[in-house]
């Protein structure tokens, strides 16, 4: 058995990878988690307020659609969507595209990675914001008819911001696992935090140490952004309301 | 896009993989489960030190990805000079990691039961654990069984990361057959329906089995 | 100005309404009674556009509402609502309850929609809340409010959904009274409510419903007097003994 004995001198220690010193290695690493992660939730935001609006309207196609696309995507692993986007896609474009993806995208692991993360998280924001919306009492919907708005500016006034502060709790949880699901694009070789750790771990064989640096960076970002959807609920939080909303 | 004459003829890879993945699905199902009862049962115990030792548990494990803890324990298991191999070692990987998940459902299940049910049951002589297993238990589980099989079904499309460290689970096992057939786009979308194929009805029926418990509820 | 003309409706192949007719004047307070389940709240939505129908035709002002070619928000910005549960929005404040649709729908300016909500919050007697959000008041002053804020549409008419049935018994009456002064000024309204002490005291008439028909439409003293069905004589005896 190898000794236990903790030299954390190594971090400051030249990686064989070019990269710097290790802990620029990890710091590396994190900055990749930390790139596909957002631009994967702006991404999966964006669409997941779509498809989830799309699903709640009164018209059967639109929300046939909208379940669809959640189907698709929160039934098929996340690993097995990153091949796919990443190994098959190029092969169904047509010729040009294809062949732009495969020989002359820029960063093509970071963008299949942030596109892909984005894909599949949105799926689950979409449950999350259709819940919301089904949450409100539907009087809310008939007030605001009732008054002479159009659908869309109900939406817009008075389901939706309201559908908003209901839905920050759940969000706050998939908006951690995109962090988390970031970790699994190292398989197609996005250099990103548990990349880099497999890396030091094969380099520098410091086993315990690696882990043990891989490990509290991920945990001061979960904590990060705890704090942050924290801090965001309660900017939203409405004057005597108590948080679940609705009657 | 699917050549079904080459699926056919690695059947039996194949087939081997998608028997892995449910073997482990199914044994970190089992192995989680009944660990998180014990972490959610600490968690709510009035016992400080255990509580909160459960809940260090807990939360280290959900903030880290799962794939880490894969290689934390692909790298730690030979570090220590224990001589298993990769495959039978995520067995333990995963129960250990789905425990997490596992207890806060069985802990949410446990509080979601009112307090005046815990006083009642008391009011009628019951003792503690008789309350627990006669009145509180059965309609926490009721409330959480759509929740604890929805969970299972993340597990099962959660043990293809397994292929990362080369291990022939089903995903596994689709990965081998593309390189070595040079038949990526074929068994990439094959993987992918195949997945879809399995998890698309559990979701289906679990989804009118949480329906009908909300309606009996 | 309302005109419900043999209006059908079904959930599947249950039927909710069955051939009601009916009529409110302008000017006119109408209330409609019945036992729980027995179509009236349907009823009322109908009128406004928020439950569809199946047959018949009912038309507010001579608009016709089951008409696709009808524009609704338009129709119904003209005649106001209040409902049960009163249904403010809880995320924007008193004032801004009160001016969000005089501004998006009427298109008033900003200025313009505070005066006239200011005002009519006033006249409901909750100046003073204006700062306030929904979550802060009691439900008899959210109620109020909801008032507050379909009268400032200036609507031809109103219609009232069970407006004290989710109030604190303490409560009823500050919304009541409310009411009452509403339809001394004239206002055209059409009320489903249980609180036959108001039907008494302002209605016209009263429209007694049961299994979503419309059984008893009568003058007020004949429907206090002796209503003529054997089910409006049951369902006054048990809402009035106690």
């Amino acid at each position: 058995m190898t000794s236990l004995h903790l030299d954390w001198g190594i971090l400051f220690e030249e990686s064989p990878t070019g990269d710097g010193p290790y802990w620029q290695l990890l710091l590396t690493g994190l900055k990749w988690t930390l790139a596909t992660a957002m631009s994967g939730w702006l991404i999966a935001v964006a669409v997941g307020a779509v498809v989830g609006v799309i699903r709640t309207v009164p018209s059967r196609w639109l929300s046939l659609l909208g379940d669809a696309y959640v189907e698709v995507f929160r039934n098929i692993p996340f690993l097995v969507q990153l091949f796919f986007w990443f190994f098959v896609l190029p092969e169904l474009l047509p010729e040009a595209a294809g062949s732009w993806m495969k020989q002359s995208m820029p960063r093509p692991e970071f963008f299949t990675a942030a596109v892909g993360l984005g894909l599949f998280t949105a799926a689950r924001v979409a449950e999350q914001v259709k819940s919301g919306i089904q949450s409100l009492p539907r009087g809310q919907r008939n007030a605001g008819l009732a008054m002479g708005l159009t659908l869309t500016q109900t939406y817009r006034y008075v389901i939706l911001p309201m559908a908003f502060r209901i839905v920050i709790p759940p969000l706050t949880s998939e908006f951690m696992n995109t962090f988390k699901n970031s970790a699994v694009a190292l398989a197609i070789g996005l250099t990103e935090l548990t990349f880099q750790m497999k890396q030091m771990v094969e380099y520098s064989n410091q086993v315990i140490i690696t882990i043990l640096a891989t490990t509290v960076l991920y945990m001061v970002l979960a904590m990060a952004v705890n704090r942050l959807m924290a801090w965001i609920e309660h900017k939203s939080r409405v004057p005597g309301l108590i948080a679940g909303g609705g009657k | 896009m699917i050549d079904f004459k080459l699926v056919a003829d690695n059947s039996d890879i194949l087939l081997a993989g998608l028997r892995y993945s449910l073997a482990l699905t199914c044994s970190s199902m089992l192995i989680g489960i009944v660990l998180g009862c014990l972490l959610a049962m600490a968690r709510l115990s009035s016992v400080k030190w255990l509580s909160l030792a459960a809940s260090a548990y807990v939360n280290l494990f959900r903030s880290v990805p799962l794939v880490l803890v894969i290689f934390w324990f692909y790298f730690l298991i030979p570090f220590f000079g224990f001589k298993v191999g990769p495959d039978k070692s995520v067995f333990i990987t995963f129960a250990i990691f789905e425990a997490a998940y596992y207890c806060e459902i069985i802990r949410a299940g446990i509080q979601s039961i009112s307090r005046g049910q815990v006083g009642a049951s008391q009011a009628l002589g019951l003792t503690y654990v008789q309350s627990m297993r006669y009145i509180i238990l059965p309609q926490a589980l009721r409330n959480m069984l759509p929740v604890l099989l929805t969970q299972t079904v993340v597990l099962f499309q959660d043990t293809s990361l397994v292929t990362i460290i080369g291990i022939k689970d089903f995903m596994g096992a689709n990965v081998v057959t593309a390189s070595n057939n040079g038949a990526l786009k074929e068994m990439y979308t094959f993987a992918a329906l195949g997945y879809f194929c399995i998890c698309f009805p559990l979701s289906m029926l679990l989804k009118r089995l949480h329906k009908r418990i909300a309606v009996l509820r | 100005m309302i005109e419900i003309n043999n209006v059908s409706k079904w959930y599947g192949e249950f039927q909710v309404l069955t051939d009601c007719t009916t009529k409110v004047q302008k000017g006119e307070v109408v209330v409609v009674c019945g036992p729980s389940g027995s179509g009236k709240s349907t009823l009322i939505k109908c009128v406004n556009g928020l439950e569809p129908f199946q047959a018949g035709t009912i038309t507010v002002e001579g608009t016709s509402v089951g008409d696709p070619k009808t524009n609704l928000p338009k129709l119904r910005s003209k005649v106001g609502m209040v409902f049960q549960n009163f249904e403010l929005f809880p995320h924007l404040s008193i004032t801004e309850n009160l001016c969000l649709a005089q501004e998006k729908v009427l298109g008033r300016g900003h200025e313009e929609s505070m005066e006239k909500g200011l005002k009519l919050l006033d006249r409901v007697g909750l100046k003073a809340q204006a700062q306030k959000f929904p979550g802060q008041l009691s439900g008899g002053q959210q109620q109020r409010v909801a008032i507050a804020r379909a009268l400032a549409m200036d609507p031809i008419a109103m219609l009232f959904d069970e407006p004290t049935s989710a109030l604190d018994p303490e409560m009823v009456n500050e919304v009541l009274d409310v009411m009452v002064q509403l339809a001394k000024e004239g206002m055209t309204m059409m009320c489903v409510t249980h609180e036959m002490g108001f039907a008494r005291k302002v209605a016209n008439r009263v429209i007694f419903m049961d299994r979503g028909a419309i059984v008893e439409d009568a003058a007020k003293e004949d429907f206090f007097g002796q209503p003529r069905s054997e089910r409006a004589q049951t369902f006054l005896s048990k809402i009035l003994h106690h």
